[in-house]
């Protein structure tokens, strides 16, 4: 066991990949000779050679065909898109390309790759560079969506994305990666899919994603000490998502609060609600409630951004008024 | 149908273009060659014909793009190409499609959404693939499919295989930004990838020249990325071919990407929707009188193939094209369980548990 900083932990799970199989290729902007811009690939060009590590030019829509091509033809690409908003650059690849050929073609061709992806604010880099797009994935049939919030899950999640026969996206959450967490050593491979249980509690459930994960937690803890004792669900996975999971969990409390930080509108929450109003509404002691960024770009200044994503204070204020009406 | 006046065994260049531009690959083409290159062209010509028809009878639904009159570029890659070479084509891809071998009846039958379909229905006129024949796919969004190609060829290089990648894409192709990162890229990892840009001078309906700002739209661009500029007769089959040897060869031994702008023409309109009405009648008229076809078959009984050999071709691609329409036809149209299949590589589409 070690302590370990989240983007640490993306590097030693793309080395634990690449070490284990000499398919797995990497390629994406500043990922080699500058180790990436948050420095989540550093050292892996020095271990594994400008042949397996590859620095590509700014041309998303080519690093994402590249990998679909490569992936389609025997290798296991794991591509970067730098910045979640820079999907929007090459979208065509993902949402046309990658996500429906398969189908297309009645499973002639399968696409094993993974695409990671800064993803989220809380870093003051504005509306253009910080914006959470995990619901963008998630609305489109055909990609597996993974969104880990500790490095534990960075490693395991990871191993089981580079693994899986399909395309993943892998949300990684940029205001962690500086976050540390205790990681088991070995080789770590977990299972896409599963949503866990982080905290039980008996009052309410509070489903939460990625970097709103550890602020569901804190938001838990001080509920708890006002008497409202909840249950927090990471829900790690979008697509396969664990509904078996988060409905047994939502129904032992009879309340679900989902903390997103994508944009209101259409983000998974709102799937999650109507899953749980369409499946297990008579457990209902109350209406779900979804706590979100508000369905705005986001701000740059300090004052703002922290206003727009979802805090604990905004997570502990909806609960407490909810559970007190 | 009108036979050359002049010297038929090198053709007058296409309509339009200054001979003095067009590359003129070395080498020659021998006589099996030459009836393989004719056969192929005629197959391609005798079922794009057929699919027409079908779509007046309103039997081939949705939409479908037509290659009539360009037939001499796909014909000379299927040719020229390895058997394990892989080809990335558009929409407009039935040619390239059966340039590779793929069976007339699985292309029928996906035109018409039966179960002998090459992807069971599923895909369409504009999907078709066929990935033991190494067609890898047909896109239908404008430049993706370069990208795509590239990928490929990275994979051969990378993985010590032999293959070129080929993808094909009209003039239109070359003012969208796949088609310069492609290009970049390709040319930055020195891909064995070649890319035919079939100029058959109109992006849809509108003339290339007129949204773009070189003359010759693929061609032009070349040197930005370290590139010959290469245009070719795309309707002398064996000038094609000759250059598709070249290409493929450059890249096969290491030589990295080639770009090849092919001038040609679109003898039909861009979709079943659209009747050409925009295309000036001198112009329709100049390139009828250099069909590809037409050009090859004069080129070959000058070089003294018989004319009953030649017939025989067109008979066998004749009855091979009703085979594959009776098939076609009688086929059921695919089981309503495919629905839900082949989202993911374990056949299903589940999201949930």
């Amino acid at each position: 066991m070690a302590e370990l900083s989240y983007r640490d932990a993306v590097s030693r799970a793309i080395a634990q990949e690449m070490d284990r199989d000499p398919s797995v290729v990497l390629l994406g902007e500043d990922i080699g000779a500058a180790g990436g811009v948050f420095k989540a690939t550093v050292g892996l060009l020095e271990r594994f050679g400008p042949e397996r590590v590859r620095d590509t030019p700014i041309s998303e829509q080519a690093i994402l065909g590249a990998a679909m091509g490569a992936a389609m033809t025997g290798l296991r690409p794991i591509a970067e898109i730098m910045f979640a908003d820079f999907f929007a650059v090459c979208w065509d690849i993902v949402a046309n390309q990658i996500a429906k050929s398969s189908y297309m073609t009645a499973g002639q061709v399968s696409f094993p790759l993974v695409i990671r992806s800064g993803n989220g604010g809380g870093l003051r880099f504005g509306a253009q560079h910080s914006q959470a797009v995990e619901n963008w994935a998630m609305a489109i049939p055909g990609l597996k969506v993974v969104a880990p919030s500790n490095p534990a899950d960075v490693i395991g999640l990871f191993a089981a994305a580079v693994r899986d026969p399909d395309p993943v996206m892998f949300f990684e959450a940029k205001g962690l990666y500086a976050t540390k967490g205790e990681v088991p050593d070995g080789e770590l491979v977990d299972t896409l899919g599963t949503a866990k249980v982080l905290r039980s509690g008996t009052d309410a459930t509070i489903v939460a994603l990625a970097a709103m994960v550890p602020r569901a937690l804190a938001a838990a803890e001080v509920l708890a000490a006002r008497g409202i004792d909840s249950t927090v669900v990471d829900v790690r996975s979008l697509v396969p998502l664990d509904t078996q999971t988060i409905l047994r969990e939502v129904s032992a409390t009879g309340r679900m609060f989902t903390v997103e930080e994508n944009p209101r509108l259409c983000g998974w929450g709102a799937e999650l609600v109507s899953i749980v109003a369409e499946e297990c509404f008579d457990d209902l002691d109350g209406p779900p409630l979804r706590i979100t960024t508000p369905h705005i770009p986001l701000p740059s200044a300090d004052a703002l951004e922290d206003l727009a994503i979802p805090s604990v204070e905004r997570i502990i204020s909806t609960i407490e008024r909810a559970m007190q009406s | 149908m009108s036979a050359p006046t002049d010297d038929i065994t090198v053709a007058k260049g296409p309509p339009g273009v200054d001979p003095a531009i067009l590359h003129r690959p070395g080498g020659s083409v021998d006589a099996p060659t030459q009836l393989a290159l004719y056969r192929q062209m005629v197959r391609m010509r005798k079922f794009e014909k057929r699919a027409y028809d079908l779509f007046l009878q309103n039997l081939v639904k949705g939409t479908s793009h037509l290659s009539l009159g360009q037939e001499a570029i796909a014909a000379a890659f299927g040719v020229a190409m390895d058997e394990k070479d892989y080809t990335f084509a558009t929409y407009r891809g039935h040619a390239h499609t059966l340039a590779r071998g793929t069976s007339m009846t699985g292309v029928m039958g996906e035109l018409l959404g039966r179960s002998c379909g090459v992807l069971s229905g599923k895909g369409g006129s504009m999907h078709l693939t066929d990935v033991k024949r190494g067609v890898m796919g047909s896109y239908a969004i404008v430049g993706a499919h370069l990208t795509i190609a590239l990928g490929a060829a990275w994979s051969a290089k990378h993985r010590g295989d032999p293959r070129v990648a080929v993808a094909f894409f009209g003039d239109g192709t070359t003012n969208i930004g796949a088609f310069h990162e492609s290009l970049n890229l390709a040319a930055v990892w020195k891909l064995p990838v070649v890319f035919v840009c079939e100029n058959n001078l109109y992006m849809e309906y509108t003339p290339i020249r007129t949204v773009t700002a070189v003359d010759n739209p693929a061609a032009d661009r070349a040197s930005a990325y370290g590139l010959d500029s290469i245009v070719v007769d795309g309707n002398d089959a064996d000038a094609m071919y000759l250059t598709a040897r070249e290409c493929l060869e450059r890249a096969r031994s290491g030589g990295g990407p080639s770009l090849i702008e092919a001038r040609t023409y679109r003898t039909s309109g861009h979709s079943r929707a659209d009747p050409g009405k925009y295309k000036p009648e001198e112009e329709v008229a100049a390139w009828a009188a250099y069909d590809p076809i037409d050009l090859y078959r004069a080129r070959l009984l000058a070089h003294g193939v018989g004319e009953a050999d030649l017939d025989a071709v067109d008979e066998t691609a004749d009855s091979d094209v009703q085979t594959a329409t009776v098939e076609a036809q009688a086929s059921p149209p695919p089981g309503l369980d495919l629905l839900m299949h082949h989202v993911w590589s374990d056949g299903g589409s589940s999201w949930r548990n």
